[in-house]
């Protein structure tokens, strides 16, 4: 060993040098990971809050390099430097290892700056990407404008919405086991297996079930939010341009589980508005005999529909054993 | 008690936890008999159209395994003609199917009217007893039993009830000429794949949401579609 590392100006010498190796390492790490990683991060950019929360992984992730990268440089730095192979022991006294008062205050005031840092970016994200995809529960507190107006008019099939309109569209998602369907209020409450919606666009999800837990997640346009029997979860994205993503029940939901997903689109206004005009059309005779449009259609564990409609419209009561009657 | 005896029984009761959740996984993993697959491929010309024919029952009877009160779906084995406890089939790809379901089950109306509609077959419509139809209202008739639908391919079609109250409902499968009500309809396989279908109305009687017993358990209500090029 020599005596250049117990004295004051060696420690200064270490440290730059350290200081340095970090900064460079760190630079080359956030722009490496900025050109080669950051595009491909999920969720992509389908959705104004796909893009969002790519950018904020993005964020995180520039933020953590540096300091993974602290952590490797002064380890191996001492290893390498400081290590003593033939007397271990001396590495656990001396001046050396003394505590250093400049260096726990700046440790804990950088990470605590850093991680206060990210919880204020954290939810400043959430509130102004309106729950940055992420179910919100029947009375959301960050909806977008001109959301209520339009959840609001669904319910009484008034909603609205055509191209250039800027109308936000609310969808339904109701769960069960094990297929999603989709309910569009604005085109007269059809019903279909299909999932469309139009390219820059606003979109409010109304999630429930009609029989246990599901979770509707799209993926690439970065939604979420659970489907539950009896609640509406609302969700919202901004659709960007055309393009496909998948949809998965990420909620264990019973033998098909697996197999609950379907590929969705987003489409031009004119692709989408063509499409649902027409589905309107070709189940007119279907949608005649669903429920009036509702955020939730309460299911009972006995008559096998569920309760889906109103009990005073129900052949079955909600008592009764599924079979034990037939509807007249 | 000894440091011994303590760790024993320590380790003991860990290894019976473990073994118990192991079983119960294992249980829950491997709830019924696997199916096999009946061919459709075997001697098949390219482009011609293939015929499947299957049964929907209100209890599988006893001739089937340890569920005799079930729901179940049959197959016709093409090269015997009996009918088999099978409910999944190897079909070839870009192919018309043509499917005939007798069902001898009741019905009710239905949790969601959308699987009333006939979608994803040929013309988007079926057959009930020779007549066509593109949408089967659940609250009149006899309801619906049963749906034969395969996700994946958007096809989804409603077996039509028979009158519950009848004396000579059919108990036990095989259910030959007890009454039944036949519909036909006919799909095309897409792109080679496995293929889920199921049946989306709650049938399996007295589970929670009627989504249990033969709805939760491969090879009475649902099965696969394994399509091969
Ligand atoms: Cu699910
Ligand atoms: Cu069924």
């Amino acid at each position: 060993m020599t005596n250049q590392s117990t004295n004051s100006t060696g420690q200064v010498h270490h440290l730059r040098r350290m200081t340095i190796i970090w900064v460079v390492l760190s630079v080359v790490g956030d722009v490496l990971f900025s050109i080669f990683v950051a595009p491909h991060v999920p969720p992509g950019r389908l959705s104004e809050t796909a893009a969002n929360n790519q950018n904020t992984f993005n964020v995180l992730m520039e933020m953590a390099i540096p300091v993974l990268l602290g952590v490797w440089v002064y380890l191996s730095y001492s290893l390498i430097v400081w290590g003593d192979k033939r007397n271990a022991s001396a590495a656990f006294s001396g001046a050396a290892a003394r505590t250093n008062k400049t260096a726990q205050v700046s440790w804990i005031v950088i990470t605590s700056v850093t991680i206060l840092f990210l919880a204020a970016y954290g939810s400043f994200a959430v509130i102004t990407e309106h729950g940055s995809g992420g179910g919100e529960g029947p009375n959301p507190a960050w909806a977008p404008a001109g959301a209520l107006k339009a959840e609001t008019a669904a319910l009484v099939g008034k909603a609205t919405w055509s191209p250039g309109s800027k109308n936000v569209l609310p969808v339904q998602v109701i769960g069960q086991q094990w297929k999603f369907t989709y309910r569009y209020p604005t085109f007269g409450g059809f019903e279909s297996p299909q999932l469309i919606v139009p390219a820059d666009t606003t979109i409010a999800f109304n999630v429930t079930s009609l029989d246990v837990i599901h979770s509707f997640w799209a993926y690439q346009l970065d939604v979420k939010a659970d489907a539950n029997p009896g609640v509406n979860d609302v969700a919202f994205t901004e659709t960007k341009n055309p393009g496909n993503f998948i949809v998965r029940c990420s909620e264990l939901c019973g033998i098909w589980h697996g197999s609950m997903y379907n590929s969705g689109k987003v489409e031009s206004q004119a692709d989408f508005e063509n499409w649902a005009t027409t589905t309107e059309a070709a189940n007119a005779a279907n949608t005649a005999l669903l429920p009036a449009f509702a955020w939730t259609y309460t299911p009972d564990a006995n008559g096998a529909d569920g309760g889906y409609y109103n009990d005073t419209n129900d052949p079955y009561s909600t008592v009764e054993t599924y079979g034990s009657k037939q509807p007249s | 008690m000894s440091l011994t005896g303590r760790l024993s029984t320590a380790i003991g009761l860990f290894l019976v936890a473990v073994g118990l959740i192991g079983w119960t996984l294992m249980a829950f993993l491997h709830p019924g008999t696997d199916g096999g697959y009946t061919n459709y491929t075997v001697g098949h010309a390219a482009g011609a159209p293939v015929s499947v024919e299957l049964q929907s029952v209100g209890s599988i009877g006893t001739g089937y395994g340890d569920h005799p009160t079930w729901v179940s779906y049959l197959q016709k084995d093409p090269a015997t003609g009996k009918w088999i406890h099978d409910t999944s089939m190897i079909l070839p790809a870009n192919t018309v199917v043509h499917m005939t379901i007798l069902n001898y089950d009741s019905g009710s109306p239905l949790r969601n009217q959308e699987w009333g509609q006939v979608q994803g077959t040929i013309g988007n419509t079926a057959t009930l007893n020779g007549k066509s139809f593109k949408v089967y209202n659940s609250y009149t008739g006899n309801g619906v039993g049963h749906t034969f639908a395969v996700p994946s391919l958007d096809v989804s079609v409603p077996m039509i009830g028979v009158n519950g109250n009848l004396t000579n409902i059919c108990g036990q499968a095989p259910c030959g000429s007890l009454p039944h009500n036949t519909i036909t309809f006919s799909f095309k396989t897409g792109a080679p794949g496995s293929y889920n279908w199921q049946c989306f109305v709650p049938c399996g009687l007295g589970y929670l949401y009627g989504n249990g017993g033969g709805m939760s358990t491969f090879n009475y209500m649902g099965g696969f579609l394994k399509v091969v090029a």
